[in-house]
């Protein structure tokens, strides 16, 4: 799969994406390609625009400057028909409160201008997808949390969408129901949808996207594989120690050259290495005896925080 | 970091005084709170302030005077119709203002932006937090019902010396109404339209029907219950036995007085217990 | 559904004029605006309709009491109640297509979120906005035909022309909902939605409803003239009892010229309303 992705023609082209609030850059000159059947993540902290990002390409919101291009068509100018052939899991559930959960996939699926007959039979599936089959005629105040994510996502598939945006789709969920979702993203990937989706969680992005695009400040930081990235900006593994609040910045020097790179942050100091427990010896053969130590993978969240010197979920 | 060690720790007083504080003027606490918050309404507050008497007074006023006072039939006691309208039209205001304050923003304290909740962990009681929102909304009846009169006062509408005295005559009229539905507010657990449902059945019909633009007699016998039994026109009468001395008996001005207080004991009190019972302290 | 292909996604543009804000599906909105009417407790529909009767009942019996007779247009002599019931339904079409118009789009907009949903299907703005101004003027004619018949009722009604009074008062909803979407794209508070209650207030009360316009100095005379619900007032009035003058063709052409200006205004203000 992966290696077929370079062959497969673009569906997503955005160039030089600006977008901006009075004075203030929510997206900064923004380039990227998606090709067909790629699942491609925009990963950043909260206001490093990648929302904004999603709204261009869903031709809801004007760009300032750039040039976007979905299946050929530009958002702006075609945004029905673009949009027909989109699935949107917005970040914050926008579903009608006014409407039963399941005249609620029905009435948006009328907004597609699908046949009332052919929606209340998908409306059905879709309940069950989302496992709300008991709670088809009730309100959607009456939902939990978890309930409406899983309904909003029933929701962004009542067209069968070629392109799915997903907009921080696990935020508020329990790991059960994440993994869940991310079994169904899985099996829309194997029939050949493009997703693209935004997160600030590290694992979500490792598990669901073939490569990923770290934004921060409206700009692209590094664009790649998150084993790709993980290789070029960290290194295998991460020593965690902490000597305490006080003493972590005063013990810092004394750590040099017990791993590649050191970097302190207010209650701890994280040791990038190839080898973890290697490193941990040699500070505790300096004399060294942090109070708590911890042995890890490298992750996404290193990558950020070595593209941008900040922690990514602050 | 260590530096703050050397320098002097700011230091307020023992939690145990803010207990004690917190007891005795807990509710005063929460009406600055709210005050605060009207800030962000400062503008719409002035502006509605202002520009309602001028416009009522023009319009309801001096525009119907024209064509009221030209009726010999029609005579309120030797004063013309805007000085009889004017003190009905300073107290419904209050009373229209108190309403709203007294619902969305109860509903917003305990559900959309929780804004009890703050206080709710600190040594506030919620019975505080309920007289604290009552003397908030009432420090905004003063101002308005400030301003309100002395226009008035410019239009040359009030004719009586104790005239000022409409300023709490509105006040308490508008606390009448206001405290039992914040109560009622307080008591509801999800919106749905009945704050449109009291606007548009109680407090348009009370503003309709209570004597406010033509004395209570005037309408059919069949309707005039609505008026006995609406605080706005125990407001409005008294609110013109203050402002133009209009012929009321003892007794009368004294229900007036009874009812419109009652009314607001009542409910201050039922919405202490309804806050205590919500927020379950 | 079988494997995605590179073909499926190759879509083809729509040349239509417009194609990019109006996907011909408003049908969709009006379908979900009688789904919730349906779905939601009746009485809420209902109630719109008593705030006109109120002010009738108020103002027509009590007031009418000391008033006595008034003039009416072309120098009847007409009841108080008869004078301002038309009138009244004038305001009403003005609140319920304003307050349908700003304040529904604006918390749909902000709050609810309603649009944000309908705007990622393949709805484009303008689909929205006629869906809404559609569901407005069904409840302004529901509103104009009961009020009517409380007019009929109270033996208000003296001619067969009163009947036009329900098209008319949709006709004046149309002209103020046309309007009113427009004016909410440029705003972004609920402080600058206040806007709206203070240019309404001062219409609703100046627009001559309880009383004619020649009791202001002239000057005042003019302002009031140029602002479209007294030509809603003077128009329903002149209908309610069948007497008509050169005037009623302006009143007309007001509206029909506001309808045409407003449609223009706020399908050039849509993208700045919707895609922000």
């Amino acid at each position: 799969m992966a290696g077929d992705a370079e062959l497969r023609r673009t569906v997503i082209s955005a160039r030089d994406l600006v977008k901006t609030y009075g004075d203030f850059n929510a997206v900064d000159g923004i380039s990227f390609d998606v090709p067909a059947g790629e699942s491609f993540g925009l990963l950043g902290p909260n206001g490093a625009g990648k929302s904004t990002t999603m709204r261009m390409i869903g031709g809801v919101t004007q760009r300032t400057s750039g040039r976007l291009d979905i299946m050929g068509l530009d958002p702006e100018s075609q945004g029905p028909e673009v949009r027909a052939h989109l699935g949107v899991v917005p970040q914050q559930d926008n579903l009608d409160e006014e409407l039963r959960v399941r005249d609620n996939l029905i009435v948006y699926g009328r907004y597609f201008g699908l046949p009332r007959a052919y929606l209340m039979r998908r409306a059905d599936e879709l309940l069950a997808f989302a496992q709300l089959e008991d709670k088809a005629k009730a309100r959607v105040d009456s939902l939990s949390g978890g309930m409406k994510r899983r309904l909003t996502i029933a929701r962004s598939l009542i067209n069968d969408p070629k392109i799915l945006l997903l907009d921080e789709p696990t935020t508020g969920l329990d790991p059960q129901a994440r993994h869940v979702l991310w079994d169904r993203l899985f099996r829309l990937k194997e029939q050949g949808v493009t997703l693209v989706l935004t997160t600030h969680y590290m694992d979500e992005a490792e598990q669901l996207c073939d490569r990923l695009i770290v934004v921060d400040k409206g700009k692209i930081m590094a664009e790649g594989s998150p084993a790709a990235l993980i290789r070029e900006h960290s290194s295998r593994e991460v020593l965690e120690v902490r000597f305490g609040t006080d003493r972590n910045a005063a013990v810092a020097p004394r750590l040099d050259g017990a791993g590649d790179r050191i970097e302190v942050l207010p209650d701890r100091v994280l040791v990038y290495t190839e080898d973890g427990e290697g490193s941990l010896e040699q500070i505790r053969a300096r004399g060294l005896h942090p109070i708590t130590s911890l042995v890890r993978r490298a992750s996404l969240e290193d990558v950020f925080l070595r593209l941008t010197g900040r922690s990514l979920v602050e | 970091m260590s530096e703050d060690r050397h320098t002097e720790l700011l230091v307020a007083h023992a939690p145990e005084v803010s207990a004690a504080k917190a007891r005795r003027w807990g509710a005063f606490y929460f009406t600055e709170h709210m005050l605060r918050g009207m800030r962000a309404y400062l503008v719409t507050i002035v502006v509605t302030s202002v520009g309602n008497p001028l416009l009522y007074l023009f319009s309801m006023g001096v525009g119907l005077a024209s064509i009221v006072d030209r009726n010999p039939s029609a005579h309120f006691g030797g004063v013309g119709y805007l000085a009889y309208a004017a003190p009905a039209l300073l107290v419904s205001s209050a009373v229209m203002t108190c309403a709203n304050e007294m619902m969305f923003p109860v509903m917003d304290g305990f559900k959309w932006r929780r804004i009890y909740y703050g206080p709710h962990v600190t040594p506030l009681v919620p019975g505080q937090l309920a007289a604290g929102h009552v003397m908030a909304v009432g420090v905004r009846l003063v101002v308005q019902c400030t301003v309100f009169f002395l226009i008035v006062l410019a239009f040359g509408a009030a004719m009586s010396p104790a005239a000022w005295l409409l300023i709490p005559a509105g006040v308490l009229s508008g606390l009448a109404v206001g405290t039992p539905l914040m109560a009622y507010a307080a008591s509801i657990q999800k919106e749905n339209f009945q704050f449109s449902m009291i606007q548009r059945f109680i407090i348009m019909p009370l503003f309709l029907f209570s004597g406010t633009f033509y004395p209570l007699e005037t309408m059919p016998s069949a309707m005039q219950w609505i008026g006995w039994i609406s605080p706005l026109w125990h407001g409005n009468e008294l609110g013109r036995f203050v402002a133009i001395g209009l012929t009321e008996p003892a007794w009368l001005v004294a229900v007036h007085v009874l009812y419109l207080a009652a009314l607001c004991v009542f409910g201050i009190l039922w919405a202490r217990r309804n806050y205590t019972k919500r927020m379950g302290a | 559904m079988s494997f995605l292909t590179d073909e499926d996604y190759v879509l083809a543009a729509d040349r239509r004029p417009l194609s990019a804000l109006y996907a011909r599906n408003a049908k969709a909105v009006i379908e979900r605006g009688f789904q919730v009417i349906r779905s939601q407790n009746w009485i809420i529909l209902v109630s719109g309709f008593f705030e006109p009767v109120f002010y009738l009942l108020s103002m027509g019996i009590g007031l009418g009491n000391l008033v006595g007779a008034v003039e009416g247009p072309g120098g009847a002599t007409i009841s108080y109640a008869a004078y301002i019931a038309p009138a009244l339904l004038a305001v009403s079409a003005m609140n319920g297509a304003i307050y349908d118009s700003t304040w529904n789009i604006f918390f749909k907009m902000h709050f609810g979120k309603l649009y944000q949903s309908m705007l990622y299907t393949s709805l484009g703005p303008f689909d929205i906005a006629l869906g809404e101004i559609f569901m407005a003027l069904f409840r302004g004619f529901l509103y104009a035909l009961g009020f009517t018949g409380v007019m009929a009722v109270m033996g208000l009604i003296t001619t067969p022309w009163a009947l036009l009074l329900v098209p008319t008062s949709v006709m004046v909803a149309f002209g103020f909902a046309s309007f009113g979407m427009a004016i909410t794209s440029y705003m972004k508070t609920f402080q600058q939605m206040d806007i709206i209650t203070f240019v309404m207030l001062p219409m609703f009360l100046f627009s001559a409803t309880f009383y004619p316009l020649s009791v202001y100095p002239l000057p005042i005379q003019w302002m009031v003239e140029v602002f479209p619900l007294w030509h809603g007032v003077e128009l329903m009035r002149e209908i309610s009892i069948g007497s008509f003058s050169s005037a009623t063709w302006v009143h007309l052409a007001y509206y029909v010229v506001m309808i045409l200006v407003g449609m223009l205004f706020t399908t050039r203000r849509l993208r700045a309303l919707f895609l922000r």
